[in-house]
């Protein structure tokens, strides 16, 4: 004890030195009483000396002390007038310094501080550009209404500098002027309106900051740069994404018609389960509902950012997710943040913070994570309470009983303040789910037996409001609790118990005065507290039960009347005035039955979090729950967007302007780098050159956008050069990449057509890598966009009903084309198709696949139209419901298993238990099979992935798809091309190996083609289609080589096709499998004689 | 957006502060002083405070307060971000993030806030960027910079901020070319009593050294990049090349820099290295508790289990621990009722082994929950969710660098309940 008496002591004596310190921040000669104050004082006299010399190390040096001076907040301006002297000096660090002092200081000596504006004045015409930005940034940070004037020339030249480091500069000096002298406004609206408009990125994040704080009302500012925004998102620095996310999340509020007219309808647990077919559903049914294409590309720009690593980035994805998305498509952000969970104490109290107020509304998003809710002993109590709320949030029938286990760990947590809202909790989920009412009601009794006050006292709260709630099912639990009271010894408990037998005394006839009388043996030793409710309790049966416990009442009442507690006193002789009759009161006895027994209404249980939906999601003022300086309302939805045709670009500059972004877009980023790079470059040397003159900036623009194309296209070729070093393999991509340039060119001439951009779309989808398919869909989207500007411009003044079939059109071709690459699969359970690509193919090149010949590769197609077949019918499923298909890709489990993704739904009207497999037949099939699924609510489905040994035969795998109650049958039967991995090899590899599979190992036939397959394309289509093989690169125009192998015993089988003058093709497959050789040769002849 | 900046030990005592816009008295922290005083636990204290014409956000990182004022709406996840952002700089910076070290470089701390901030609005925060307009500290350069008069000021403009990677300077050289990768795997674990796991999730990080020439382009690809369903990249990732091939491509950072983490959620199994046997009663009579604690190995993949050790907050009222370790030590600190059990190398032929009596103090009710044990281990040479990488493949630049890749499993959050 005695140490902790002496850090007692020594707290308060620095407590003491401190509140001395704070007193006095400002003038040191009043705190010369302290010795250290002095000291400091003195030392400033010789720092005068030290500024005032010529050498520069000693000025430097007096410079880094008062500096020091200025960081532990101690008053140096009395030496403004030596240091502002320096302020032209020539040694950059001194230079800084001044700078530092100047900022801090300038306010509080205005007229010494305007000698300074002449240096920087000088500096912004200063060739290199961060002098300049510096010279700006200093200029505009310095707070003296005089210089607003200045402040706002150099602005507005600096938002006209060529270089954008030096515009981004004058994007901050907006805020810092605005907020010096709010009446320069309009015309820094201007400088704002000029900056929105520029290009590089480096500006975005500012330009928009400036935007929100100057004028975030004026959003007709951002209708013209809200495409350009949303494209260069990705490459904006994280903090400008921050703020670029928030407002064109106001922006598209006010600007689209909301998504989920339709979404709502959706059961949200189903969209998270198996959001393919919920797609399908929603093209279907959504029919009146379309996105407006400028809606679905902000979203589609902001998704890869949940990827990156700023967890505020992250944050302002997901509340634009919460606040734009349809219904379905908001639990792609769950995963994310989640994961934000691992990060700083204070970030996961934020996000928890969030997921608590999305977790009320749309529990199943987060329930597959409810895991990562458990609270460790080691959590801060915030942090504690916060995923106490978001559990009991998540609680449903399901899951109720672990999160009860889960609570029963918390309740006898040491940290009292959380065992208590934990006993809440409990108490939350007891109303909300009525199974577990009575299992909680019998815990929550249970731990009134509690020693901790704590605890009991807030069971014992619950459990009132418990049953307030439920007033039907009282007795027995009043009759338990009345059992306890006798061991129960907490006053706050015992005084509890007393109330609510007073209250439902008329449940517990018999017992409620049997209490009464114990009370009355013991009511003099009793605290307080439970002496007014035994009083209450003894008023309330004379009420009702007058007969057994006048007397009993009486004696207490005696009792009280003498009580050392005045209140006992008091509230005695209230009791007996209102219900004892006598003559003096009667206007109120009559009354007492309704006054004392009146239906007392049930206290809510509902969470703290219930409100905050008022607040968007990720703002301090959702944070704090009560609104913030400047917070922004969130705007419903429009009823009726408005005109759209407003974020179109007028007609000459969307060629110009538009053609870099898509570019930008479809490349891979190191191109991005590259060009930008280049751009830059470009831009310097035409600053040092000095050609640029602002007032033809408008047409310098065009020229430069221009030449701005030629360089990224250059750079392209420089990247595609050095990135794709020496492999060959990457033929394909290169193909599609100088199939875009072609692209640009043609879209480069004034007459744009969409015809070959079609053509090449086509192509890519031929040679299949997906990368090209979503970069395809991206092209074809700007090419709807840029046709319905070339459409729309002069008729501005159409009607709406004439714009919206035009539109129609346009989002319908977007959104089947969204399929390919933004409606991810469900975040869960389905994995991902992984797409293994020519080029990485070539990476992986002798690593894990040195088994097999050097020139034959694995590699899983990307080919896709997936064939489903049914597994289980729902009428003989009793409910359930399977279907397979063959994802083709490599097998999770075992190499030699063919991978099998089984859709498991239920729907029939109650919940599915336990869905396994079961037997399986023949015995020495070997099946990997899935996990068993718990629980499977009705109109809920799931993905399962299984691997299955067919031993490259057809023989159907039997097994026994069993649930809790019933078992079916059921057999995968695959087709012979589904027990096929695709290869990759040469033509020549082809024709050595195929060399090799003559006679024996080879089956021919002649076919008829039918005449919609002439094309390679349409060939390839319907061969990917019956079978997983990869096409093999042909020199000849009328062959057709595709090669494959078996999944288990990777014997290779070749097929190929060569296609004669007529309709007719001799189709060949060589393989050492030949009973699959013909089953193969079949299965295509059939494919191919079919339009 | 950020208006000030206090930074604050744990005494309480503001040794800087840091104005953008204009001055605020730091009499405004007296409202953080109070919660700090409520919390009990610098912990406990919320990130977010209301005074009546500020807000306050604040983390606290290694004994410091980063204390933030804020006049107007802003993203919280914004400001804490930042700060932590700053308390990193500084840890790059000094090597450590402390008092006595920001007292120290006082100056070269503030020419970063004035660096990273404009306004209140984050100007460069890229570590490479601000190191090339403030040079970090080392004994060398300030005996130098004492004789000659030198400065820790770049002299040179940095060109990284313009570019489009501004994690990257320009100019870099080398004479040993090379690029060392850390996979390092964090298991959070809850473990009941009966050793079954509740919940387990895997958060993996790959850190990244790499001291290459020029601008080189590497490309990194895994084994199993199917694992990885959760990620986040540094920004210097192409995403789009992810998305679509599942291979990391980027130009690296010059130095150190955390290159992508990932989580492995509670949906997929992952493997428990070690279970742990143990039981801690507390009796009626006698005040005395027992304990016993065994660890044995569980999924290692045959790899041995290193720095083991289990963490005990014991209740309040153990007074002393009379133990015997079969292995390794232990210490129990009865002012924090702290009991660390250090074992060092799991030996699996020979479990170790903790047993003794605890000594309680007399006439104070039992605990009525046991503590729950916090576990450290260390495996060398492993991802315990089995990700690999396949191959780095450096474009862009002719010479070969080395490579290296290392990978290591920790405990992270892993809990028995007891």
């Amino acid at each position: 004890m005695s140490t902790g008496v002496s850090y007692n002591d020594q707290g308060g004596a620095e407590a003491a030195v401190e509140a001395g310190q704070e007193s006095t921040p400002t003038s040191s000669s009043t705190g010369a009483a302290f010795g250290l104050f002095s000291a400091d004082f003195k030392k400033n006299e010789d720092l005068k000396e030290m500024l005032e010399s010529n050498k520069e190390s000693l000025k430097l040096e007096a410079m880094k002390r008062i500096v020091g001076l200025i960081a532990k907040g101690k008053s140096a301006s009395e030496l403004f007038p030596a240091v502002v002297k320096n302020v032209a000096s020539k040694n950059i660090e001194l230079k800084k310094l001044v700078y530092v002092y100047l900022v801090r200081y300038a306010e509080k000596q205005q007229d010494l501080a305007l000698l300074s504006i002449s240096t920087f004045q000088r500096a912004l015409k200063d060739p290199n550009q961060f002098i300049r930005a510096s010279a700006l940034r200093v200029l505009s940070s310095i707070r003296v209404p005089i210089i607003v004037p200045i402040m706002m020339l150099a602005i507005k030249e600096a938002a006209a500098d060529l270089s954008p480091y030096v515009r981004k500069t004058s994007a901050h000096a907006i805020q810092k002027l605005y907020s010096l002298d709010p009446d320069q406004k309009e015309q820094l609206i201007e400088v704002i309106e000029k900056l929105l408009k520029d290009k590089s990125t480096l500006v975005a994040g500012s330009v928009v900051m400036a935007f929100e704080e100057v004028c975030p009302d004026r959003i007709d500012l951002i209708h013209k740069n809200y495409r350009k925004l949303c494209n260069l998102l990705v490459d904006v620095e994280e903090w400008g994404q921050v703020v670029i996310i928030s407002m064109l999340t106001r922006y598209a509020r006010t600007q689209f018609t909301s998504p989920w007219t339709e979404g709502a309808e959706f059961d949200e647990n189903k969209a998270f389960y198996d959001s393919d077919s919920e797609e399908k559903k929603d093209q279907t049914e959504a029919k009146p509902y379309i996105m407006d294409p400028d809606h679905r590309l902000l979203l589609r720009n902001t998704k890869p950012l949940l990827q990156s690593r700023n967890t505020a980035v992250v944050m302002a994805v997901a509340q634009l997710y919460w606040h734009l998305a349809p219904k379905h498509e908001v639990s792609i952000v769950t995963k994310s943040l989640v994961r934000l969970l691992r990060s700083h104490r204070e970030v996961q109290y934020i996000v928890l913070q969030n997921i608590a107020t999305m977790s009320i509304q749309r529990k199943g998003m987060f329930e597959p994570f409810i895991k990562s809710f458990y609270v460790r002993s080691t959590d801060a109590t915030h942090i504690k309470t916060l995923k106490l709320e978001i559990l009991t949030n998540l609680a449903n029938e399901a899951n109720i009983s672990t999160i009860l286990r889960e609570f029963q760990t918390y309740v006898k947590s040491q940290d009292k303040a959380f065992a208590a809202a934990t006993i809440q909790a409990i108490g939350r989920c007891a109303t909300n789910i009525s199974e577990v009412t009575d299992t909680c009601l019998n815990g929550l009794v249970l731990l009134l037996s509690n020693r901790d006050e704590t605890v009991v006292a807030e069971s014992i709260v619950v459990i009132k409001k418990l049953l307030q709630t439920q007033p039907t099912q009282h007795g027995d639990i009043i009759k338990h609790m009345a059992k306890l009271f006798d061991n129960v010894t907490v006053p706050m408990a015992r005084a509890s118990i007393l109330w609510l037998m007073g209250e439902y005394c008329e449940k517990v006839p018999k017992i409620a005065p049997d209490v009464l009388r114990k009370m009355a043996k013991t009511f003099t030793a009793e605290e307080d507290i439970v002496k007014l409710q035994t009083v209450n309790l003894a008023a309330k049966l004379y009420l009702t039960n007058s007969k057994q416990t006048k007397l009993l009442t009486q004696y207490i009442l005696n009792l009280g009347k003498y009580d050392q507690n005045y209140d006992i006193r008091d509230r005695t002789r209230f009791i007996r005035q209102l219900i004892v009759p006598n003559e003096k009161s009667g206007a109120l006895s009559k009354y007492a039955r309704r006054i004392l027994l009146a239906p007392k209404p049930a206290p809510g249980l509902e969470s703290a979090f219930k409100d905050r939906d008022r607040y968007q999601l990720g703002t301090l003022s959702h944070s704090l729950n009560l609104k913030a300086t400047g917070y922004q309302e969130l705007p419903d939805w429009p009823a009726v967007a408005p005109d759209q045709s407003v974020r179109n670009v007028e007609i000459v500059e969307p060629l110009r302007e538009s053609a870099p972004i898509v570019g930008k877009t479809k490349q891979p980023k190191s191109d991005k780098f590259y060009s930008d790079d280049e751009d830059e470059k470009e831009e310097e040397g035409s600053d040092s050159s000095g050609s640029g003159s602002e007032d033809s900036s408008s047409s310098s623009e065009e020229s430069g956008s221009e030449s701005e194309e030629e360089s990224s296209e250059d750079s392209e070729k420089t990247s595609s050069d050095s990135g794709k070093s020496s492999s060959g393999s990457e033929k394909s991509s290169s193909e599609s990449e100088s199939d875009q340039k072609k692209k640009k060119k043609t879209k480069k001439a004034p007459q744009k057509k969409s015809k070959p951009a079609g053509d090449s779309d086509s192509d890519e989808n031929g040679n299949g890598p997906v990368g090209q398919a979503s970069s395809s869909s991206s092209e074809s989207s700007s090419d709807s966009e840029s046709d319905s500007e070339s459409d729309s411009p002069a008729p501005k003044k159409k009607t709406e009903e004439k714009a919206k079939p035009k539109v129609a059109v346009n989002s319908k071709k977007e959104v089947s084309l969204l399929d390919l690459d933004d409606f991810s699969p469900a975040p869960t359970n389905a994995p991902k198709p992984s797409v293994l690509s020519q080029s990485l193919l070539s990476d992986l090149e002798g690593l894990s696949l040195s088994n097999i010949s050097s020139t034959v590769q694995v590699t899983t197609s990307s080919f896709g139209p997936l064939k489903t077949y049914e597994l289980l019918h729902h009428m003989t499923g009793k409910g359930l419901s399977a279907k397979y298909h063959f994802p083709r890709q490599p097998c999770l489990y075992q190499p030699s298993m063919v991978a099998v993704q089984v859709i498991l739904t239920n729907s029939s009207d109650h919940a599915l238990e336990e869905i396994h497999i079961g037997d399986q037949s023949p015995a020495s099939l070997n099946i990997h099979c899935f996990n068993t699924i718990e629980r499977l609510e009705p109109g809920a489905s799931v993905t399962v992935s299984m691997g299955i040994d067919f031993s490259d035969s057809t023989q159907a795998a039997n097994f026994q798809l069993c649930t809790k109650e019933d078992q079916f049958s059921v057999s995968i039967q695959p087709a012979v091309g589904e027990l096929l991995m695709a290869s990759t090899m040469t033509e020549q590899d082809f024709c050595k190996e195929q060399g090799k599979l003559q006679g024996m190992n080879e089956a021919s036939a002649t076919i008829t083609m039918a005449t919609a397959n002439a094309s390679r394309q349409a060939i390839n289509k319907q061969v990917l289609s019956v079978a997983n093989v990869g096409e093999v690169p042909s020199s000849q125009n009328n062959f057709s080589r595709f090669a494959g192998q078996t999944v288990s015993s990777r014997a290779l089988v070749l097929v190929s096709l060569e296609l004669s003058e007529s309709s007719g093709a001799l189709l060949t497959i060589n393989t050492e499998k030949s009973v699959m050789a013909s089953m193969l040769l079949q299965d295509l002849k059939q494919a191919l004689a079919q339009a | 957006m950020i208006h000030s900046l206090f930074v604050i030990n744990h005494l309480g005592d503001i040794f800087l502060e840091k104005h953008w816009k204009s001055v605020i008295s730091r009499s405004v922290c007296d409202y953080f002083f109070e919660a700090r005083e409520k919390a009990v636990d610098p912990e406990n204290v919320p990130p977010v405070l209301q005074t009546p014409h500020h807000y306050l956000i604040s983390i606290y990182r290694g004994k410091l307060f980063f204390l933030s004022v804020i006049q107007t709406e802003v993203p919280p996840l914004f400001v804490i971000e930042f700060l932590h952002r700053v308390a990193d700089t500084f840890q790059d910076y000094f090597g450590e993030c402390s008092e006595s070290v920001i007292s120290d470089n006082v100056v070269i701390v503030y020419e970063l806030l004035e660096e990273m901030l404009d306004n209140g609005f984050p100007l460069a925060t890229e570590s490479n960027v601000l190191k090339e307009m403030i040079r970090p500290p080392n004994i060398l350069r300030s005996v130098v910079n004492t004789l000659t008069g030198g400065s820790n000021v770049g002299e040179t403009l940095p060109q990284g901020q313009l570019s489009n990677i501004p994690w990257r300077r320009a100019g870099v050289k080398y004479t040993n070319n090379e690029a060392y990768f850390d996979v390092t795997e964090e298991i959070d674990a809850i473990v009941d009593k009966s050793g079954t796991t509740v919940s387990a999730e895997i958060q993996g990080v790959i850190e990244a050294c790499v001291k290459l020439s020029g601008m080189p382009d590497l490309t990194m690809s895994f084994m199993n990049p199917r694992l990885l369903d959760d990620v986040s990249f540094h920004p210097c990732v192409r995403f789009r090349r992810w998305e679509s091939e599942r291979v990391l491509s980027f130009i690296p950072p010059d130095g150190n820099f955390t290159l992508m983490t990932y989580h492995i959620s509670s949906q997929n199994l992952v493997a428990i290295p070690v279970y742990v046997k143990q039981s801690i009663s507390f009796f009626e009579a006698g005040s005395c508790g027992r304990l016993d604690i065994t660890i044995g190995p569980k999924q290692t993949m045959g790899k041995t289990v290193e720095d083991l050790k289990v963490t005990v907050h014991m209740p309040k009222a153990v007074l002393n621990a009379n133990l015997t370790a079969s292995q390794g030590n232990y210490t129990y600190d009865f002012t924090t009722k702290l009991l660390v059990w250090d074992i060092g190398k799991l030996n699996p032929q020979k479990l170790p082994n903790l047993r003794g009596s605890l000594s309680m103090q007399t006439g104070v009710p039992n605990p009525e929950e046991n503590p729950s044990l916090n576990i450290d281990l260390k495996i060398q040479q492993l991802a315990i969710s089995g990700l690999k990488v396949s191959r780095l493949d450096m474009y862009g630049e002719t010479y070969k660098p080395f490579k290296g890749v290392k990978y290591v499993t920790k405990a992270g959050k892993f809990q028995v309940r007891t």
